[in-house]
């Protein structure tokens, strides 16, 4: 088997605070292949972003550092990499995009400026083969007469054309990782369905790996082949889209699930109670303990829960569960 | 109309002056709301959905009497909301309370709980004082908080508690209409089942009508009795839930439900989806005819030139296209 694109192994990422150091990604271990889609789903504060920074080397400045574990990328470990080396990967061989279109682009400058700053960095391109480059890039986002739009501002372009300007930027050195964070909650259903048949296009054409992070089911089963739960900083389950739908191995994936009122093929006359998930995620201060994080919330809960840290259990070759019970799941 | 009807607005109209496109100091207005006219019945829950720019918070502020409108009528019981004034519209306000989006800007971070709850009976002086401590307790109980975190601010609580206290003050005052303005979508999945959940039993409970404002289609598919589609401040289709998922009519609708995915495999490999690309037209100077026309994948000349009536086709199914058949025949 060949090395995996991307492989993390026990990464334990660490953030400051006042009540002391708090590992917000506890011994987190996945791969991603080259051209693969992979999502990450969990509620808030579960460190699904925190993975993609600390992939980018971006954690917040003394507060957050890798304490340890490997991100191997393409044969170089990210962790050991200098700032300057990091510097060269961000935006040319990993690239990111963000939630929110509205402040991630700089005002000031027309969109055109701003990606073709990304190809004058990275690609040595000269300043008008640059500009030529990124009216190609924009007519690849399917931005309407690009020649007269890469002049445009970004207060001149409406969201969903923002996030293309964004994913424009994103692809302009064609990474081979897109860390897609969010990338159409701030969006109506109807510009997110375009964006992600967008980003299933430039997938195919450019072979870039997806890593998309979301906490709608419903987008992964739409966009992914493999997804990973998150739940307080540790992975909970991972395995295949349709695998882990069709029967979650561990108790909040199943409650992910089921507490969302999804539209079915047919709509039945009667709706029943939604399943709830009692209370919410804990406080940072609870995060690293030797107990199952989700006990406090989980209808399956048992003493062991309390007292141990659950094994992963695999099910079958993907599907992996970080439960005790995920057998009776 | 109907006898059990609770709330009525016939050609509702809110317009905005704008500054542009006027021209040697005439005004322009944008016509946020234009001319809708829909009903809801005591005890039921009716839906507006739309995206960005539809018009449909303004047309749930317009109702609460929170933004001026332009023309039109909006009833409630039978009465003129519009027209009171004074000590009269003081008092009908105790019967259309709203549940805002944000929880966390939408509670003045200065009050205790207690206070933000009691507010409304304070303001609107319906009960006297010496009973409102009691109603606020009974409707801690009824939202699932505690007695003592009555003592609390605002920001000692999570964002699903705090939708839960924005819940109880817009029930203080026992009104019969409560819009929901988008009351989950800034809080996470597994909290958003919790509120969803308090508000149909809290419905059941009071008997409460709901005026329910959402772009999350899936939330408003459990939520709603009927459901109003809204495009550029027009109503485009209006009908009952299993009408309106099952045999959507309007192409804007079609092309709305299957931009949603979907965990259900099944839904999945049957739905094609409906492309509707582009932006919606200018909404200062809307195009003559229907002003879906340049995104619709069937329209034709005639949609170009004739503004297509919201009518009624068969099942109760109100829709605005002329490709729509009499016997409610989609179009796609």
């Amino acid at each position: 088997m060949s090395e995996p694109l991307l492989k993390v192994e026990n990464l334990r990422i660490e953030l400051t605070t006042r009540d002391g150091i708090a590992p917000v990604i506890d011994n987190l271990s996945f791969q991603l292949d080259a051209g693969e889609n992979i999502s990450f789903v969990g509620e808030s504060g579960c460190g699904k972003s925190m993975t993609a920074l600390g992939i980018m080397g971006l954690l917040p400045d003394r507060i957050g550092r890798i304490a340890s574990g490997s991100i191997v990328f393409d044969g170089e470990d990210l962790t050991q990499a200098s700032e300057a080396r990091l510097k060269e990967i961000r935006g040319n061989d990993i690239s990111m995009i963000f939630q929110e279109p509205m402040t991630s682009l700089n005002p000031v400058y027309t969109v055109g400026e701003q990606i073709a700053e990304v190809l004058r960095r990275h690609q040595d391109l000269g300043t008008s083969q640059a500009w030529n480059k990124a009216i190609e890039l924009l007519d690849a986002v399917q931005i309407p007469n690009p020649k007269a739009r890469v002049s445009d501002y970004p207060f001149q372009m409406s969201g969903g054309q923002r996030q293309r300007v964004m994913i424009a930027i994103a692809l302009a050195c064609e990474p081979k990782i897109l860390i897609a964070d969010e990338p159409t909650t701030a969006l109506d259903v109807t510009v997110q369905a375009q964006i992600f048949d967008l980003l299933r296009d430039l997938q195919a054409e450019t072979g870039t790996a997806i890593m998309l992070i979301t906490h709608d089911m419903g987008a992964v089963a739409e966009m992914s082949e493999r997804m990973i739960v998150m739940y307080a900083g540790r992975k909970a389950e991972e395995g295949r889209v349709d695998e882990v739908i069709e029967h979650p191995r561990h108790p909040y994936t199943k409650g992910l699930i089921s507490c969302v009122p999804h539209i079915m093929k047919t709509l039945s006359k009667e709706r029943h109670k939604l399943t709830e998930i009692e209370g919410i995620v804990p406080s940072l201060r609870e995060f690293g303990r030797d107990t199952c994080l989700f006990a406090a919330r989980c209808d399956m809960v048992e003493e062991r829960c309390r007292s141990s840290r659950p094994d992963e259990a695999a099910f079958g070759s993907t599907q992996k569960s970080a439960c005790w019970r995920a057998k009776e799941v | 109309m109907q006898a059990d009807t609770l709330l009525n607005v016939e050609n509702l109209t809110v317009r905005f002056a704008v500054k542009r496109g006027g021209g040697w100091g005439r005004k322009s207005y944008l016509y946020a709301v234009d001319d809708i006219s829909f009903q809801i019945r005591r005890g039921e829950t009716l839906a507006i959905v739309g995206e960005s720019g539809s018009g449909k918070s303004t047309t749930a502020l317009a109702v609460a009497r929170l933004v001026p409108t332009h023309s039109g009528k909006v009833e409630l019981d039978d009465e003129d909301f519009l027209g009171l004034e004074d000590e009269a519209l003081r008092k009908a306000r105790t019967k259309i309370q709203f549940i805002f989006q944000d929880p966390y800007s939408s509670l003045n971070p200065r009050l205790r709980s207690e206070k933000i709850v009691r507010e409304p009976l304070d303001s609107l002086k319906t009960v006297p004082e010496e009973e409102r401590q009691a109603i606020v307790d009974r409707l801690f109980k009824a939202v699932g908080l505690r007695k003592e975190q009555q003592r609390l601010f605002p920001h000692q609580f999570s964002g699903g508690q705090r939708q839960r206290i924005g819940i109880a003050r817009a029930l203080a005052t026992q009104p019969d209409l409560i819009i929901c303005d988008e009351p989950v979508s800034a809080l996470d999945v597994a909290v958003q089942a919790q509120i969803l959940n308090l508000l149909r039993e809290l419905q059941g409970e009071f008997g409460l009508t709901y005026l329910f404002i959402s772009h999350d289609l899936g939330v408003v598919q459990h939520m709603c009795d009927s459901i109003a589609v809204m495009y550029m401040g027009k109503i485009v289709e209006h009908a009952d839930r299993l009408n309106l998922f099952n045999n959507p009519l309007h192409p804007y609708t079609a092309a709305l439900l299957s931009a949603v995915p979907s965990v259900d495999k099944a839904r999945r490999e049957a739905t094609k989806r409906i492309l509707i690309p582009g932006d919606p037209p200018d909404p200062i100077n809307p195009p003559k005819g229907c002003r879906f026309a340049n995104r619709c994948p069937v329209a034709e000349a005639r949609c170009n030139e004739t503004e297509p009536p919201l009518r009624d086709v068969k099942g109760g199914h109100r829709v605005a296209c002329h490709l729509v058949s009499d016997d409610a025949k989609s179009p796609l």
